[in-house]
């Protein structure tokens, strides 16, 4: 195990030539203010503070169990089902805090879209699985619903293969098409943060690298937040890398920067394999 | 060595098997005993003619069916009280339905058979089924009309045929008349009584009311004259033929055709016709009313009770059910109570039904019932509509009694579906109520379809809180009709199980009723494999296009 990963540190640097380390002063788009979650009396989040900023990638790295998952879904308050979950202080959503009495949780989660670790494709057909979210909203026009649609699947490089088979059932895809039609239809009700939580996890290297191809063209239109156990693909898909442990964001900075030149020990000890 | 096969484990594969083949020929000898008595019961059997003379008496004629026979040991024949010589190992004796029971007052005799002198089959054997009095065993002498003999000896067949059918179509006509025409008429009648009494209770009969009401049913009546004119017409022509025939004794008897619903000579027919004979038989058996206090004729509306009871109790049960899961399973906070809750429907599974039907009668029918009729039914009074047992009721009692079995496999069908498309939904901005009505719900629809499928099994085959809350030995109007609001909720029906019951244990013939006995629970099995198949293809398909996340 330490040897693999430590084989990934190895090509860390590979990884990493070529990307863009100066990055553009931004525009925050989500920013974390002194977070805490309990699940019952255990606290899972410590003091989380955090900025991300508006069109770029962010990628959450920890060893597992880290709270990056729990803090990714802090974000569309998905933490809400459960029931023992308690939070404190607050995430600001251009400004906004999402826990704010006055907040309507479903129009945030259509603000802030989530792709899960496994696909999760309803049992229903291609068309129907991306238009859901439109027809939540009521949106039933035929014709607004195929254009709609149509982006969406373009949009995750999904329609090329799949525009003859749009009233398939999407349980027959394959995994990876699935995912890609997750994401499809979290862009088809026009996010403006799209959080991807392990998203390939459950796939195989190809279906990985396209996700992974879909990751670097979505940033374009969306403001991503990715976790991953993969530090390589933290470093191929992100724009900024946070490191958590133990339930606390020990670093975040750019990707290039927190690989090549962690500011903590603990960072650089993860990512050269030492733990995690 | 037995050690070693005993660990090989063959010996608990055997005992395994032996379970799943004892309970295959269990259900297997269910099935072939009620096919065999049942399907046999239509089939038009032989009619023989026996000379009889027992010792020291006059020799005699004996017609009718063999039903069975016994074979009892010389020893134990004797100890009975039987004379038995000594050459004689057992004694044969034959069941013999000879039926003219309005002559000699019973449908079956047993003889012996070393008292049988000669033993034939001939021919010109009729048997005739009646109205009343059961089968009729003898030879055909003439056809009358009006009194005078149109056809006799050999013509005499043909001519019956002919004026059979036309008897039968006049019935026929008649008993439309009264039932469709009449019966609108008179329903149509009762409600007007009941309008005005409406308007009497609520001060309010004017006379431009009374005038209308007087209208209305002088219409009726004017309608009612006509038929009346008619029918009676028709009741002369139905009974202006009838036959006379021989009986086994010799003596001459006159039967009105108006009594008889169907003639055939067995001893004479060809396969092919008894083939006819048989299926026209099973068609009756499923399309008629019964006569003879249910004991001939058919079983429709016991048929049609029992299915439009289970279709009434499904359309109750399931919404309630799967409203109780849904609260049970996604919005109640789990913890003590629903755990309690939970163990309790669970419990109330295992009541005995005829509780339920304890129950039913005392709230639905006489509390709920009665104050829906002081409420909304007072001008009926002191008659019940909904304060009676009837379909409603009896609905609503197997429902409550088939709820837990729809609550139970919902909340397992809801705990199924994975928590991933609920949080794929929620995370489209999709609430908790759209979550569930566009994804969760249809996903748990096979469930839910199990759970009826359960329900449906365990109603149909329901008879002991029935016979508190709604069925009747024989109800003169099926549920369903042509009279607004064609639904009759209130009314009381027939269902196969008590049809059992009753023409089995109850009627005045038993002997002759129990094939009949089998080839009803027979039907009844059929209609709850035909409920139940109906229900498992219908589940099939949602589970084809709900087909769950699998791994």
């Amino acid at each position: 195990m330490t040897q693999q990963i430590r084989s990934h540190s190895i090509d860390m640097s590979s990884v990493l030539r070529g990307k863009d380390v100066v990055q553009q002063p931004n525009e925050i788009c989500i920013k974390v203010e002194n977070l805490n979650l309990f699940y019952g009396e255990k606290q899972a989040l410590h003091g989380i503070n955090m900025e991300m900023q508006k069109k770029k990638v962010t990628a959450y790295i920890g060893p597992s169990g880290c709270g990056k998952s729990t803090l990714l879904r802090c974000i569309n308050r998905m933490n809400d089902l459960v029931d023992s979950a308690r939070i404190e202080g607050g995430i600001l959503l251009d400004g906004e805090n999402i826990y704010d009495k006055s907040v309507n949780v479903a129009a945030l989660r259509r603000r802030v879209g989530m792709v899960f670790q496994k696909p999760n494709p309803f049992p229903k057909s291609i068309f129907e699985n991306v238009a859901y979210g439109l027809r939540i909203q009521g949106i039933n026009d035929k014709r607004v619903l195929e254009e709609t649609v149509e982006n969406a699947l373009r949009g995750a490089a999904l329609w090329d293969e799949m525009k003859d088979r749009l009233n398939d059932n999407a349980l027959g895809m394959s995994g990876g098409q699935q995912q890609r039609l997750v994401i499809a239809r979290a862009i088809a009700i026009e996010p403006e943060v799209l959080l991807l939580d392990e998203p390939a996890s459950a796939l195989d290297p190809i279906s990985t690298l396209k996700i992974e191809e879909l990751i670097n063209e979505l940033k374009e239109k969306y403001t991503i937040v990715i976790v991953t156990h993969n530090m390589q693909q933290a470093a191929r898909v992100s724009d900024y890398t946070a490191f958590m442990y133990m339930g606390e964001l020990i670093e975040i900075g750019t990707t290039s920067e927190l690989f090549t030149n962690p500011s903590k020990k603990q960072t650089e000890d993860y990512i050269t394999g030492r733990y995690g | 060595m037995i050690r070693l096969w005993f660990k090989s484990g063959t010996p608990w594969i055997w005992l395994n098997a032996a379970a799943v083949s004892l309970s295959l020929i269990m259900v297997v000898g269910v099935l072939g005993l009620v096919i065999g008595r049942g399907v046999g019961h239509f089939w038009p059997h032989q009619v023989s003619q026996f000379s009889y003379q027992e010792p020291d008496k006059q020799p005699q004629i004996i017609i009718g069916e063999k039903v069975d026979t016994s074979i009892t040991p010389a020893a134990m024949a004797k100890s009975t009280g039987y004379i038995m010589a000594d050459n004689e190992d057992t004694l044969v004796q034959y069941l013999i339905k000879t039926g003219n029971r309005d002559v000699t007052g019973t449908d079956f005799r047993w003889i012996q058979e070393r008292n049988v002198k000669a033993h034939s089959e001939p021919s010109d054997m009729i048997v005739i089924e009646r109205r009343e009095w059961g089968n009729f065993y003898g030879q055909l002498l003439e056809v009358k009309e009006k009194g005078t003999t149109i056809a006799t000896g050999a013509q005499a067949w043909p001519v019956l045929q002919t004026k059979i059918a036309e008897t039968l179509a006049i019935f026929k006509e008649i008993t439309h008349i009264e039932k469709k025409e009449v019966g609108a008429i008179n329903y149509g009648l009762e409600r007007l009584r009941l309008k005005q009494r409406k308007l009497e209770l609520k001060n309010a009969l004017d006379d431009t009311a009374k005038q209308g009401i007087a209208i209305e049913k002088a219409a009726f009546e004017a309608e009612y004259k006509q038929y009346q004119v008619k029918l009676t017409g028709l009741y002369q022509k139905l009974r202006s033929d009838s036959m006379v025939a021989k009986t086994e004794s010799g003596s001459e008897l006159v039967i009105p055709l108006a009594k008889v619903v169907r003639v055939f000579q067995p001893n004479a027919m060809s396969f092919l016709d008894k083939i006819l004979h048989y299926g026209n038989k099973v068609v009756e058996f499923l399309t008629d009313d019964p006569r003879e206090a249910n004991t001939e004729g058919g079983i429709f509306p016991a048929i049609f009770g029992t299915v439009m009871m289970v279709m009434m109790m499904s359309v109750i049960v399931t919404p309630f059910g799967v409203i109780a899961a849904v609260y049970l399973r996604e919005y109640a906070k789990q913890g003590f109570i629903t755990r309690l809750i939970r163990i309790a429907v669970n419990n109330l599974a295992g009541v005995p039904s005829v509780v339920y039907g304890v129950f039913g009668l005392g709230f639905f029918v006489y509390i709920l019932g009665g104050n829906i009729d002081q409420l909304f039914f007072p001008e009926s009074a002191p008659a019940p509509v909904f304060g009676t047992p009837g379909l409603l009721w009896a609905s609503i009692t197997l429902a409550l009694l088939t709820l837990p079995v729809v609550i139970v496999s919902t909340e397992e069908g809801l705990a199924r579906i994975p928590s991933s498309i609920r949080e794929g939904s929620l995370a489209l901005g999709a609430t908790k109520l759209e979550t569930l009505w566009l994804t969760v719900l249809p996903m748990a629809s096979p469930a839910m379809m199990t759970g009826l499928i359960l329900a449906v099994a365990r109603a149909a085959g329901e008879v002991a809180p029935l016979m508190l809350v709604g069925v009747v030995k024989l109800a003169p109007t099926l549920p369903l009709d042509g009279n607004f609001p064609f639904l009759h909720l209130d009314r009381k029906f027939m269902h196969l199980g008590f049809h059992i019951y009753d023409v089995g244990f109850q009627s005045p013939n038993v002997e002759a009723a129990r094939p009949l006995v089998y080839a009803t629970a027979l039907l009844l099995v059929l209609v709850i494999i035909g409920l139940n198949l109906a229900a498992i293809v219908i589940r099939n398909n949602l589970r084809e296009k709900y087909r769950a996340l699998e791994g």
